[in-house]
Order: C-alpha cells, then structure tokens, then sequence
C-alpha cells in the first residue's frame, strides 16, 4: 500500500476523503481495465518516447515561461506566463488528449468519445483522432454550443460529430452525463477522454499526470530565469480543475509554494448565480468521484454559472478538494466582471488576449499578498480567440 | 424467508415493474404503487429520482425531471409509503436510485426509513461492491434490506460470483449494452449467449432481466432464460400524459401478463 500523497492517491483513488470510483457496474469493466494498466502504459519507453516527440513536434513544447514585465510593474511584482495559451490548438487540454489517444491505441480501442464545455478540449481531443485517424464523437451542451460556435465549427472541421446535449442546464455536466451514457452504450471499441482531473479513479490521476509537464517545465525554466526551481506562488484556473492540477503537480510537495487556486464567482459567490465550489460545495458524488459538489439539501445537483463555458461545473476534481480542505493551495474566486477587466488588462499591458478561463486567474494579482521580490507564475491556460464573441458582446472597450 | 424469496416461490415467470416516486404528480407514488400490485407485478421498483441519473435513458431521466420540479424527495417519499403496506402487503417494494441522495439523507436514516416504511431492498447502481461491503453491508443487514447489484455482459465470472454471495433477492442481469429504455441492438445470438453463460453458473439468487423490455413479446423473450423481466420506461411512457395513471398503470400490467 502506498502512502497517499497530494501527488499520489490511494490504490483506490483516494485523495483524503476525496476519489474513489462510483460508477454503474455497465462502466465497471472498461475502468478497471483502465485502472489496471494505465499506469504500467505511461511507464513504457515506447509510450514516453510517442508521448514526448508529439509533445515537442506536434503541440510545440515547451511552452516559453515568459516574463511579464508591464504586469509585474503594474502589481509590483514579479509575474512570469505559463503559455500554455501557444499550444497547437490555443490551450493545455492537447497535452492530455495527445497522452489518451495513445493510451486508447495500446488499449485497442477504435472510437474516441469526450465531453466538453468551452469546446477547448472537444478541439483538442477532435485534432488528435484525426491525427490518429479515430471515429470521433464529441458531446457538448446545447447553450455552450450557442456561446462558443467557432470552436464547434472547429471540431466539425477536424472531422468530429459534435451531439448537443440537452438535459439539464446543457452545459459541461449534462455533456459529461451524455458521454457516460454513450460509453455504457459502447463498452467494447470506445474511449471516453474525460477533459479535466473529474470522473472515476484513474481519471483524476491519469490527468493530472499527463497534464504535469506544465510543471516539470515551469520547474526548468525558474531556475534559468530567477535561480530558483520554486516561485513563492503558483496561480490557476479551476472549473474541473486540469490546467491547476498541471501546474501545481510538481509544486505539490513543496510546501513555501504557495498555490492559488481560482474559481468562477460568476455574478458574486452568494449570488445564486456561480460556479465556487469549494465555498458552496459539500462532499457528494458527481460523474463517479466524490469530491466536493453543489447540491441541494437533497444531495440533487445544482446548476452551476459562470460567464466562461469552461468553469461552470458544480464540482472539483477529488484532487483539488483535498487541497481545498486540507488548506495546502488557498481558493480565491472571480466574478465575471473582475475577469473581463483582467482580459483587458492583460491584452493592454502584454499584448496577450486570455481566454476568459485563463482571465479568473489573471484577476487576482492583487489579492496574493505578493513581495516586490516575490516570484508569482500564473498559468496562461488558453487563449482568447474562441471568447471574442463574449468580449465583443460584453463591449470591453 | 424475505417477500423477496416468498415471490420467487411462485411457479411463474415474475414481472418486476419500475416507476418515478413523484410522476406524473407529486401524489401518485401510493396510488401507483397499489394499482401496480393489484393488476398483477409480482414484485416493485419504486424509483427515487435524481437530478443526473447515469445509468439511465431519457424516458426516466424525463420522469425524474418532471418529479423533482412536482417537489419529490427522500422526506417526501419516506412520508408517503407511511403504512404502504396496510394497502400492499405482500409485494416486495425495492427503492432504486443514486448513491447522492442516499448519502445526504444519511444511509443509517435511509435504512431505517426504508423499513420502517416495510421496504425489502435497496438498488443503487453507482454504490461499488467494495463500498457496499465495507461501509453499507452491516447497516442493510441491520434493518433486514437487500441489496441489489447488476450483472452485464462484460461482469466477469468471479465477480458475478461475488456478486451472487453479497445477496438474498436477485441478479439484476443488464440485458445489453446501453442505459435504460434503449432499443435492444444487440445480434440475439449474442445475448442469447450471455443470459446461458450466466444461467449454466448456477448462481444462489434467481435473475430477473431488465433494460430493453417494453412489451408483451420482448418480456416473455426475456423470461426464457431469467425467472422474470423488469420493464421501467415503456411503463413511464404509458403514464405519460394519462388522465388517470393508475389505472394506465394497471392497464399496462395486464398487457403484460395476461
């Protein structure tokens, strides 16, 4: 039995109270096979050295770790960029999809289904099955296909079927359902790439550790840039909870690295209208994990808002709700309005338009309680192309 | 002996029908329930709705949408069958839903309701074995619950077997691949193999069938290698927009089993 660290969970997927894998026995199958040899697959040379060259070739790592300056000025400082936001496909989520379609080949399996909400990684799973020449088929809500039209012209371009789903809110949770129903469908030939560190064990695992190049680069390039691996503060996005989980990976068990996760406050956290889990949640089981959830006194799952598609969950991956309880990263969250202003901040002083997911994290510069000295990394999860409409709707100037 | 066994005695292939708690109206869970036993379903699933049920299809996804907006929840439910068996006292009565409520609600709370209330057994397919074993088993002991568990096409011998060990009822044998209320695709051949696979295992429990029967013909299919069938959407979607649903509900019962 291994000791559980926040790196490493249980052999039953266990972060604290947080994991585990509460599934329909008709999934039962596909994610024991999974549980089993996902872990001896990422371990293989043959898969690592695929895995690498596409990362390098095809995604174009390692991403730059750029120096902020105008922002560090600004904040008083020193803020350095993650630029996930220059990965092929303008966002982190390709470094996943790329890890699992490998992993789907070595399982033999021939069709790909996911889930996806701001559509960034139904684009990057779509790109990677016709890399792969896989059947795919994404689900999406129906209101977060009105909101992010390009990225769904996107995936149709790549080749993929994108199927609306219109239970519920129509948006990522119900698209989640959606898949889960497609795999029970498909036990045999089909794949689900859950987007996000969510879903039964081995997902949250098996994501965060294809997602933890972002960290393992980071590490690098601090000590080329400031001398040192560690900055004082390591700053993400939460919805699911995937570019957080990449970015604090190889800091999570280095406790002077502070880590700050971010939320979606949507209108206000007590608005009735937001998506701040770890502030409105209370342990429950979504899409097969316990972890933290929004949820009525009647355990029934509540409908989560944010303005941005890719942070309205009601819940957490297992992993960050154990860091929220456990107090190792600090939760903050952003409304709406505060991230819009920092999308236009940011595009002002750095010449940089963040997508609005990426924009929550931007936002809170000044609340980290930062030192002139001080090295802050926040990580740049994607970029603001597939927001325009948004911004342009919001009238930002 | 439990209701649950005292049904199986019978010399008859048995029809285990499944409805929402709360649907069409908040009020017709007891109504329902009775009309159901009287026109003839020898044993019951009353479903508890939840607002993001994985396993199953639209038809219940609907009915349990519909439910929870009539205002349906486990106090509610536990209110209702108060001296249900006063007017149903012989047909087994099964609870199936999703862990989440449960959890919230409290299991000890939910097992004591639920038999107190004259509940024989308890389905919730997103409850893993080893959870059951490690934290429920003792609780459903306890208040003399059953607990149900499925069996698909790719549930793997030993675990049928342990499967098997855990309970007193039945095997709830998923009939194919797919949630529920789905057309069954599958080659019958194909299924044909699995329900004499499992069949030629001579488990302990009898099995029942369930997913995918919806009429007459496909439950008497069903039957030829199960002791029973279970049949949920098709009987939701005869209570679709009925003016009186018990009796809708009564009237499909007899389509099935006269």
């Amino acid at each position: 039995m291994t000791v559980p660290t926040y790196q490493q969970p249980t052999e039953r997927g266990y972060y604290g109270q947080f994991g585990g894998a509460f599934i329909p026995e008709m999934l039962y199958p596909n994610v024991e096979e999974l549980r089993q040899q996902y872990l001896t697959i990422l371990a293989d040379p043959a898969f690592q050295q695929e895995y690498q060259q596409l990362l390098r070739d095809y995604v174009g790592r390692p991403t730059p770790l750029f120096e902020a300056k105008r922002l560090s000025a600004r904040y008083n400082t020193r803020v350095f960029l993650k630029r996930e936001d220059l990965c092929h496909t303008g966002a982190h989520k390709v470094n996943n999809t790329v890890g699992q379609i490998l992993l789907a080949r070595r399982l033999g399996k021939t069709r790909i289904i996911a889930e996806t909400g701001a559509g960034q990684h139904g684009v990057a799973t779509a790109t990677v099955c016709a890399l792969m020449g896989m059947e795919c088929i994404v689900y999406m809500g129906e209101v977060d296909m009105e909101r992010q039209k390009p990225n769904v012209y996107r995936m149709r371009l790549l080749g993929a079927e994108v199927r609306p789903a219109s239970s519920g809110s129509k948006t990522l949770k119900d698209a989640t359902n959606e898949a889960i129903r497609d795999w029970i469908s498909n036990p045999v030939d089909t794949h689900y790439i859950i987007g996000s560190v969510v879903g039964p064990h081995p997902y949250p695992d098996l994501v965060a550790r294809l997602q933890a190049v972002i960290s393992e680069e980071m590490r690098k390039q601090l000590l080329e840039q400031t001398g040192s691996e560690l900055p004082q503060y390591v700053v993400a996005c939460v919805g699911g909870g995937s570019n957080a989980a990449g970015a604090f990976y190889h800091f999570l068990e280095d406790p002077e690295v502070q880590l700050v996760a971010v939320e979606a406050a949507g209108h206000g956290v007590h608005s009735g209208h937001s998506a701040a889990t770890s502030v409105l949640g209370k342990p429950g089981i979504i899409h097969g994990s316990r972890t933290l959830l929004m949820q009525d006194e009647d355990g029934q799952i509540t409908e989560p808002y944010s303005l941005s598609a890719g942070l309205d969950y009601p819940g957490i991956g297992p992993l960050h709700a154990f860091l929220a309880d456990s107090k190792r990263a600090r939760f903050i969250s952003v409304t709406d309005d505060d991230a819009l202003k920092a999308v236009v901040e940011c595009s002002r002083l750095e010449g940089i338009i963040p997508a609005l997911e990426t924009a929550h994290a931007l936002a809170v510069l000044d609340q980290l309680g930062a030192g002139p000295d001080d090295v802050v990394v926040v990580n740049l999860s994607g970029r603001g192309d597939k927001d325009l409409e948004t911004y342009i709707q919001q009238d930002l100037m | 002996m439990n209701r649950i066994q005292n049904a199986f005695q019978q010399d008859k292939k048995l029809l285990n029908i499944y409805f929402t708690a709360g649907y069409p109206q908040l009020e017709s869970t007891v109504p329902i329930l009775k009309a159901l036993a009287e026109a003839g379903a020898d044993l019951i699933e009353i479903g508890m709705p939840f607002s993001d049920p994985l396993a199953d299809g639209p038809v219940i996804q609907a009915s349990s949408t519909v439910a929870l907006h009539n205002g349906m929840n486990m106090r509610v439910l536990f209110g209702q069958l108060q001296g249900v068996r006063e007017q149903v006292p012989d047909t087994p009565i099964l609870l199936m839903g999703y862990l989440n409520p449960v959890m919230q609600f409290g299991v000890e709370n939910f097992c004591r309701e639920a038999a107190g209330a004259g509940v024989d057994g308890v389905i919730l397919p997103d409850l893993p074995l080893d959870d059951y074993v490690a934290e429920y088993q003792d609780i459903f002991r306890s208040h003399n619950l059953r607990p149900v568990f499925l069996i698909t096409p790719q549930t793997a011998p030993e675990r049928i077997r342990r499967i098997d060990e855990l309970t007193d009822s039945f095997l709830y044998l998923v009939s194919g691949p797919g949630t529920t209320g789905g057309a069954n695709t599958q080659a019958k051949g194909v299924q044909e193999a699995y329900f004499e696979r499992i069949e030629a295992m001579n488990l302990r429990n009898p099995r029942l069938v369930g997913f995918g029967i919806s009429d007459k013909q496909s439950f008497e299919q069903a039957c030829q290698h199960a002791e029973g069938a279970i049949i949920g959407s098709a009987l939701i979607r005869a209570l679709e927009g009925a003016e009186d649903a018990p009796a809708a509900a009564a009237a499909f019962v007899s389509s099935i089993v006269q």
